[in-house]
């Protein structure tokens, strides 16, 4: 009964996190930019690879085989998220600029204009604040 | 059968990884791609274990996900520096981004 339920449990934290993992592989495809990229990965680094240790841990039991997968699924949580900092700083040091949304909804890259102003004022910029557009000199169709 | 199909799903969430890695425009979209399929590799490893029923295959999966650490980081300091050797500059360190 109690095994009945574990292997219940079991298959619906594979199966979801199998889900999960290739959700984040087909947004790494259909993102438009690096950055989305990264997001979109890291659904499956986090979600998707914890719920496939969560499942293959329920079939374990406790044993040291569990405990290696829980230190494999932290050692993953740590250097997933420190590895993507890493690469999104790394990027926007090289004069990688996010994609962003244009005001007619096309999708727009940030241009070489733009790219001086700090990270703070892209979000803002977006608004239909005429200041920024003065500034940058951008004017959109 | 669980473990088929978690692993049918990894396979194909690589494969998918290894296509971004190839078409990749920027150096950073394959260096993200890079880190997927390296997760997928750790995971993929764990669940072979379970597959075959030889738990041994985990503690190479715990050596896969120190590598990929490494791995990125080497990889990310080479294509910042040009050199795996550099020490890296005070006035970067503390710029503000």
């Amino acid at each position: 009964m109690i095994e009945a339920a574990v292997d219940a449990l079991s298959w619906i934290a594979l199966v979801a996190g199998g889900l999960f993992y290739v959700v984040g592989a087909v947004g790494l495809n259909r993102m438009p930019d690096v950055f989305t990229r990264m997001h979109a990965v890291s659904v499956g680094d986090t979600l998707g690879a914890g719920l496939l240790v969560t499942g293959m841990l329920l079939q374990a039991g406790p044993t040291l085989v569990a405990a290696k997968l829980v230190l494999i699924i932290l050692v993953l949580l740590f250097t997933g998220s420190v590895a993507t900092h890493a690469l999104a700083r790394a990027a926007l040091q090289d004069g990688v600029r996010p994609v962003v949304a244009g005001r007619d909804g096309t999708l727009v890259q940030r241009d070489a204009a733009e790219a001086v102003l700090p990270l703070s004022a892209i979000a803002p910029a977006e608004q239909t604040s005429p200041e920024a557009e003065k500034e940058t000199g951008r004017s959109n169709p | 059968m669980m473990f088929q199909v978690a692993t049918v799903a990894v396979l194909i969430a690589m494969s998918l990884a290894v296509v971004r890695a190839l078409r990749g425009p920027t150096v950073f979209d394959r260096l993200v791609a890079a880190n997927s399929v390296g997760t997928g590799a750790v995971l993929l490893l764990s669940l072979f274990g379970f597959l075959t029923g030889r738990p041994e295959f985990l503690d190479i999966g715990l050596t896969y996900v120190l590598l990929n650490l490494i791995g990125t980081f080497a990889v990310l300091k080479f294509f910042r520096h040009g050199a795996l050797g550099h020490p890296g500059d005070e006035d970067e360190r503390t710029k503000v981004l």
